[in-house]
């Protein structure tokens, strides 16, 4: 198995504070509040730790939300094995809020059509974004991301894995062939 | 982790790892149930038949609120209104609803072992909804899980149960659940409502509840089957009242923090003074809020991986 290191670190980091920059150009002070959902696994510390750079800059802290999509995928038939459900946690107001969606990797789409599938049902939002830090391309559905760490050209069996100090004792992003 | 089998029968066949996998995955789906959309579509095209052949209401309506929460068709037949009562037997009855391919088949029947007859004979999945006097499988799952609610934990505890032993099928899955588990069970009853080589299923017997209740983390009572008596089992209500209902002052012997159940529907006044029912300790209507999240999580890992 062949490992690439596309950044790792400091670099890794440099991204998220690019995207966090970007996020706040986009959502001038006032309203609507912006709140940040991570979509579990990944997606959740990403969150946090984009929510933690925004406050600085946004002079206020974004809402956090954390969202299981598992309940909401359309291929639970083809999955061999009872996927583990865990919880969504979404503790503040949906309505007429402008969301970023977290993710970290971005590929066929259908991750994120279950995401805002699973958002809408807990209210209108105002607006909903998505953040990844890595796009790899392979969409199977027409879904793109406002805010992208890196562009990766991948082929369809390579695998691109985003790993955070939080969950797994380093920053990286790695393309594993 | 899955669970090893298609079907949800029996606690006895279940591994403490399978009853974990349960548990946790009823939580999250405890969370759907309090959204302002208390819907998922994760089962959605699949179809749930509940086949109830004893009168329910509540066992029913919570397995068809469960179906209904994750997007499945629930189809109710009890067998009052079916084929039954024109003398089809239970094969042909089931292998025709099967014919019109249900996804799982939810079973309530009186005679014990009859869902286990039909899950050797159908590709549906089958669940157990109470068969005779054998087993209750979801009712002690929902039971477990408002105890680890409670308590924080399953093994350790001091389970105290009461009541009609005999014709609980309540008492055994909760017996097998919970020392499985790491649970003591002490049970209480009179003599002719223990049913025989009752310590077999690793339960101590104390026929005294006033002596059986002290330290107790939980009391479990249970509902006094008068429909299955046909025998005198007890010499009068006033008496069984006297010597095993679950009052205020016979709670006292228990630990502070004790927790009471009841699988319902309750008999207030035979089993059980009204305060306690509706006291600080009482956590019967978190039972039922529970039975939903529970059994919406078996039916979404029996269906979900058919």
């Amino acid at each position: 198995m062949q490992q690439t290191v596309i950044a790792e670190g400091a670099e890794f980091r440099g991204i998220l504070e690019r995207l966090a920059s970007e996020v706040v150009e986009k959502s001038p002070s006032g309203l609507p509040p912006l709140a940040l959902v991570g979509i579990r696994t990944r997606g959740v510390p990403l969150a946090k730790r984009l929510a933690a750079l925004i406050e600085p800059k946004l002079g206020a802290r974004p809402s956090i939300g954390t969202l299981d999509i598992t309940l909401y995928r359309d291929d639970l038939i083809a999955v061999a094995s009872q996927p583990i459900v865990r919880s969504t946690d979404i503790p503040f107001a949906v309505g007429n809020s402008s969301i970023v969606l977290v993710d970290d990797v971005l590929f066929t789409g259908r991750t994120v059509r279950a995401a805002i599938t699973a958002l809408v049902d807990f209210g209108r939002p105002r607006k909903i974004e998505l953040l990844v830090m890595v796009d790899r391309g392979w969409r199977e559905l027409p879904i793109h991301a406002d805010y992208v760490g890196t562009r990766l050209r991948t082929s369809r069996e390579q695998t691109v894995q985003v790993l955070v100090e939080e969950e797994d004792g380093r920053d990286a992003i790695l393309l594993v062939a | 982790m899955t669970l090893a089998s298609h079907h949800l029968l029996d606690i006895e066949s279940l591994s403490p790892a399978e009853i974990e996998l349960v548990l946790e995955t009823s939580t999250s789906f405890k969370e759907v149930g309090e959204r302002a959309i208390k819907k998922v579509p994760a089962l959605r095209g699949k179809t749930v038949i509940n086949l109830f052949f004893e009168p329910s209401t509540r066992t029913r309506v919570s397995f068809e609120i469960a179906a209904k929460r994750l997007s499945a068709d629930s189809i109710n037949v009890s067998s009052a209104g079916s084929s039954v009562v024109k003398g089809e037997t239970l094969l042909d009855t089931v292998k025709n609803l099967e014919a019109m391919a249900p996804d799982v088949i939810v079973m309530r029947h009186p005679s014990s072992g009859a869902p286990h007859f039909v899950a050797r004979r159908v590709e549906s999945a089958v669940v157990n909804a109470g068969d005779g006097m054998h087993e209750h499988p979801t009712q002690a799952l929902l039971d477990a899980f408002t105890i680890l609610e409670a308590k924080g934990r399953l093994s350790g505890l001091k389970v105290v149960i009461v009541g009609d032993l005999l014709h609980s099928r309540v008492f055994r899955s909760n017996a097998r659940l919970l020392t499985k588990m790491g649970s003591s069970v002490t049970v209480t009853a009179p003599r002719t409502l223990l049913p025989p080589f009752v310590e077999r299923l690793g339960v101590e017997v104390i026929t005294a509840v006033n002596d059986a209740i002290v330290d107790a983390d939980v009391v479990m009572m249970l509902r006094v089957q008068k429909e299955r008596m046909e025998g005198a089992f007890f010499p009068s209500v006033r008496e069984y009242f006297n010597l095993y209902a679950l009052t205020v002052d016979r709670l006292k012997r228990a630990k502070q923090d004790v927790i009471l159940m009841h699988p319902g529907p309750l008999n207030r006044g035979l089993e059980i003074e009204s305060a306690v029912a509706d006291g600080p300790y009482s956590l019967i209507l978190d039972q039922v809020t529970n039975g939903v999240a529970v059994r919406m999580a078996i039916l979404y890992l029996l269906a979900g991986a058919s």
